[in-house]
């Protein structure tokens, strides 16, 4: 099956980031569900490496 | 003129947010430059290019906020900077109200829609590939819009990708139309039987464009982002979707698209054309395709000619039928040129291109050098001709607004078009400028409305040239189709009422421009 029947479904879509992405696929009539996403520990690198160790 | 920093440690927005901060900034009387970003490596380097990094932002790092005002007295730098702090707070309050009810993650948007089946993934670069591991780990497609993604990253979640039977478009990458949707900033083109495989943005924008102007369709159009290509990545995506096309049904003729690739990559693409049953058309903006060819397949000269032989085979119509039409076109291009040329005083003879498409960018530097020699640019094909400030353009010059360098604080230039308006007036004050040569690209993601940005700045830029006695030509090509939001016949009605010679493609717009100049230098 060639791209585990990508081009046989219908597209729907995550969009993490700009949201005028997903609004444009919503305009162009697809389905698209926007993430509210912050990046993890507030972006702080220590805390992230940190979360990493803890495997969390 | 006074230059303000201020470091805030420890706020995060997002690039939009700081985009859209920075440009009401700018907008005020007095203000001359401005920017909001995020102090990274990168940033703080290009603020320093800009004249903009002051010793308050000393030590910042990727988690500290920087505001830098560059404005006519102290007085006002102080207060736009404090008014940058009150449309951040005031921002935050409000994606905080509208994101409430939203996920918070992809593991929630799956759990919302459990059939999902792609992620669009424009989060810094620096978590980019976090999440796009997450993604493939979970079965999901995952185009990748954010760069700054490392490339042992990419390479890593490519195989991973082609291991799990799964797309990696990206990083970088900017467009890519799947199963009928366009992602990102991607052009509306009706479905039909041509793939596209692209390691090239507005590579690909262009080709369909062209595609869907000629009455042709579209089947898949796979972005791979441009390292994919490079030996580096070895063309893992390029090579998967050039398979995926190969096998897909309803695809009859594929479209690769490519700033050069690199030798390896030239093999193995050379080897997976000479499996495939099916038509193959290939342009290598700046390469050489012999070996493709060699292949089997048919290559193009330019971005335009590889949409027309595909929709010809895809037709089952003679590949070099559109070559008499093009050298009808050609002709009356060159009578064009000559009307302009005719109107001009002595001493213009310069060309200045000002792109906000990359790929286009390159086109036009390509004929250039075939034609009229190499020209000055930030990003030149001969070294020798680098623009040593790119602020300030000389003789012939082309420059991709969308680099880097130009973008600090500011949205692409596709989205924002202040940038481009201002280099436009500008550039129409030199006396040597015969022609400025400009790029819109329409489609999803762009601006909503690009002739009513530019036309004013077109008029003004004729106007103020005109009052010198010079006749400037103003060549603007239109990468779009008439499905797109923009609605391409408006914007060239709108271009064409400012006085802009309005032309089909970049490959139509350029060689109106070359032609004048060549004109324009004489004895030709």
């Amino acid at each position: 099956m060639i791209l585990n029947g990508l081009f046989e479904q219908e597209l729907k879509v995550v969009n993490i980031g700009l949201d005028s992405f997903q609004q444009a696929l919503e305009q162009a009539g697809f389905t698209a569900v926007q993430v509210n996403w912050s990046p993890p520990a507030g972006g702080d690198e220590d805390v992230m490496a940190a979360l990493k160790k803890l495997g969390l | 003129m006074f230059v303000i920093g201020i470091k805030k440690s420890g706020e995060y927005y997002d690039s939009v947010t700081l985009m859209l901060a920075s440009r009401d900034l700018l907008e005020t009387e007095g203000v001359d430059d401005a920017a909001i970003v995020m102090g990274t490596e990168e940033n703080l380097q290009l603020l320093k290019g800009s004249g903009l990094l002051t010793e308050e932002m000393s030590g910042a790092g990727d988690t500290d906020l920087l505001i830098a005002v560059k404005a006519a007295d102290e007085k006002l730098a102080r207060e736009t900077a404090g008014r940058a702090e009150e449309i951040l707070r005031e921002s935050k309050r409000k994606r905080a109200e509208a994101g409430a009810h939203l996920p918070r993650s992809l593991e929630g948007a799956v759990k919302m829609m459990p059939d999902a089946n792609l992620v669009v993934i424009s989060v810094a670069g620096r978590w980019a590939g976090d999440v796009a591991r997450d993604a493939l780990k979970r079965g999901l497609h995952v185009m990748l819009f954010s760069d700054n993604v490392p490339i042992e990253t990419e390479k890593e979640l490519k195989e991973l990708g082609r291991e799990k039977g799964l797309l990696v478009m990206g990083p970088d990458c900017g467009t890519a139309i799947i199963n009928g949707a366009p992602l990102c900033f991607a052009n509306v083109v009706e479905r039909g039987e041509i793939g596209i495989v692209a390691a090239s943005g507005t590579g690909l924008q262009e080709v369909s464009s062209v595609i869907g102007n000629r009455g042709g369709g579209i089947s898949q159009a796979i972005g791979t982002g441009g390292r994919d290509v490079k030996d580096s990545i070895g063309g893992i995506m390029f090579l998967e979707g050039i398979k995926a096309l190969a096998a897909d049904e309803k695809t009859r003729v594929i479209v690769l698209v490519s700033k050069p690739p690199d030798a390896g990559v030239i093999d193995k693409t050379a080897a997976a054309i000479k499996e495939i049953d099916k038509p193959v058309v290939a342009i290598l903006i700046g390469g050489d395709p012999v070996v493709l060819k060699e292949a089997g397949a048919h290559p193009a000269d330019d971005l335009e000619q590889a949409g027309l032989i595909a929709v010809a085979l895809a037709r089952g119509e003679d590949p070099d039928g559109f070559r008499e039409e093009l050298s009808r076109r050609a002709e009356e291009i060159r009578k064009t040129a000559k009307a302009e040329a005719t109107k001009m005083k002595d001493g213009q003879v310069h060309l200045r291109g000002l792109f906000s498409g990359g790929t286009l960018c390159d086109e036009t530097q390509l004929l250039c050098r075939e034609t009229i020699g190499p020209v000055y640019s930030p990003a030149p094909i001969d070294p020798a001709y680098k623009l040593d400030d790119i602020w300030k353009s000389r003789e012939n010059t082309v420059v991709d607004l969308g680099e880097d360098e130009f973008t600090v604080g500011r949205p692409h230039p596709m989205i924002d078009f202040s940038l481009r308006k201002k280099r436009i007036v500008e550039e129409a004050a030199d006396p040597s400028v015969a022609v400025i040569l400009l790029d819109v690209v329409l489609g999803y993601g762009s601006h909503p409305s690009p002739g009513e940005e530019l036309a004013p700045a077109i008029a003004e830029a004729r106007k103020r040239a005109a009052k010198e006695g010079r006749h400037l030509t103003v060549a603007c090509s239109i990468t779009g189709t008439a499905l797109d939001p923009q609605d391409r016949e408006k914007v060239n009605r709108e271009l064409a009422e400012a006085g802009a010679v309005v032309m089909p493609t970049n490959a139509a717009a350029s060689l109106l421009a070359v032609e004048i100049v060549k004109i324009r230098r004489g004895g030709e």
